[in-house]
């Protein structure tokens, strides 16, 4: 990858870099924090689980610390990031008219985010808030009703349907879907083959 | 075109979408708190033959406070009323079957905030099981102990004679299944469900009733479904 690739669209073969080590580092983190805590909670949650399993005590608190630890990991791979990551997040933040016509279903050139992916990164990173603020108020609701809302449940169960929405759309795309689902080599090794990213994110200028 | 306004509103400029929608995802979901059991209960009440379908479990969560769930025995078990009674009782399965059997719709208030709408419940009233062992004057509240030890709680007397408090044995026209407390489990829909004692072995007649399982924890002796434990004013 010596010499850059950007300029040879759909002609020379070779990979291009797409996502930082520590890009991956907080997506991986993020991944494993969400589905250790979905197996807990819909141990929770489901009647035939909970029956299966039985030890709710023990489940809630595995429950309960797993989501502190990963609210906690998550902070660290952020503040470890640093600059690199900011960058990740203007990226995330800004749509330009391609964007909007993208998301209109009439094509519109992408960047190395398509509108998609924007949207989908920032509603993950607005629902962690979300599960960290609900799921403390459940717990410390049950010490204190200064904590207890009669929504909190509401909310927390609300948030966990629609991320596995977009976790059944991201999977889809991601492992299934045969356009698209190059990008997983992005995410795990953390490069992607030139033509492909051309033709994805045409307005991307990788490295 | 050289106007400041002018080159906002132009369509090529990129826009800061990302972070609205940021903070009014988390915006929405944070006064949600406030609105979320209101509009939640709106909709599931409009369809709620769809979600009592669509959610697993009808809605429902099963709380256990031991490792093990208790199992049913129709052999062993018993439901034994004692305390200050003139003549302690001890039911088997069969007999409490036996005595007049009562059905009612309800709606199950959990106080974490779940509600699970018109539970069809059949069963026996308390009075006519305590009838049978003739409480003294001196008992003015019920023990209600659980086969999950130790889980106990209490009602007054005033409180068990409530019209739609029953010792359910059925639910939804079935046998109660285990998850919710079989053989029978007390149902008072009044109060929120920590209340309703499930897998019941024995009720005694107790002079007073003072704090169980639940209210040990901080939460409230009486436990009316949106006047308690911190709900209402």
């Amino acid at each position: 990858m010596g010499r850059p690739l950007q300029r040879v669209r759909g002609v020379k073969p070779g990979y291009v870099r797409r996502f930082s080590p520590a890009e991956r580092l907080l997506h991986w983190v993020n991944a494993a924090g969400f589905f250790f805590l979905l197996a807990t909670g819909l141990i929770l949650y489901l009647p035939r689980l909970s029956m299966l399993v039985s030890r709710r005590q023990l489940i809630q608190s595995l429950h309960f610390w797993a989501g502190v630890g990963w609210l906690g990991a998550l902070a660290v791979v952020v503040l470890l990031g640093g600059r690199r990551l900011l960058a990740t997040a203007r990226e995330l933040d800004t749509f330009d008219s391609d964007d909007l016509r993208w998301l209109r279903g009439r094509g519109g050139p992408q960047g190395r985010f398509n509108a998609g992916q924007k949207i989908n990164a920032v509603l993950t990173a607005a629902f962690t808030i979300l599960f960290g603020v609900s799921g403390l108020l459940l717990w410390f609701g049950e010490q204190d009703t200064r904590y207890r809302f009669a929504s909190t449940v509401v909310l927390h169960d609300g948030l966990m349907y629609v991320s596995l929405l977009l976790l059944v759309g991201h999977l889809y795309l991601a492992l299934i879907h045969p356009a698209t689902r190059h990008a997983l080599r992005g995410m795990t090794l953390g490069s992607v083959d030139a033509d492909w990213a051309a033709r994805h994110h045409a307005k991307w200028k990788p490295e | 075109m050289d106007s400041p306004t002018v080159t906002e509103h132009d369509p090529d400029q990129p826009r800061r979408y990302g972070r609205r929608l940021f903070l009014a995802t988390v915006a929405g979901g944070l006064t949600s708190l406030y609105w979320g059991k209101a509009a939640w209960d709106h909709v599931s009440g409009a369809i709620s033959p769809v979600t009592s379908a669509v959610l697993p479990g009808g809605g429902w969560r099963i709380y256990t406070i031991s490792g093990n769930m208790p199992v049913f025995d129709p052999a062993s078990w018993r439901l034994k009323i004692g305390g200050l009674v003139e003549q302690p009782v001890s039911l088997s399965y069969d007999e409490l079957r036996a005595l007049p059997h009562v059905e009612q719709v309800s709606t199950f208030h959990c106080v974490t905030g779940w509600t699970v709408n018109n539970v069809h419940w059949g069963g026996v009233r308390i009075g006519d099981v305590l009838d049978r062992a003739r409480p003294k004057a001196s008992g003015h509240a019920l023990r209600f102990v659980s086969m999950e030890v130790p889980y106990v709680d209490y009602l007054t007397m005033p409180q068990a004679a409530l019209r739609d408090v029953m010792l359910a044995y059925e639910m939804d026209g079935k046998p109660l299944p285990q998850e919710h407390g079989a053989p029978v489990r007390l149902i008072i829909p009044e109060m929120y469900g920590y209340k309703n004692v499930k897998w019941l072995q024995g009720i005694d007649v107790v002079p007073q009733a003072v704090d169980g399982y639940w209210e040990d924890l901080g939460y409230d002796r009486n436990a009316w479904v949106g006047r308690s434990n911190g709900y209402g004013a």
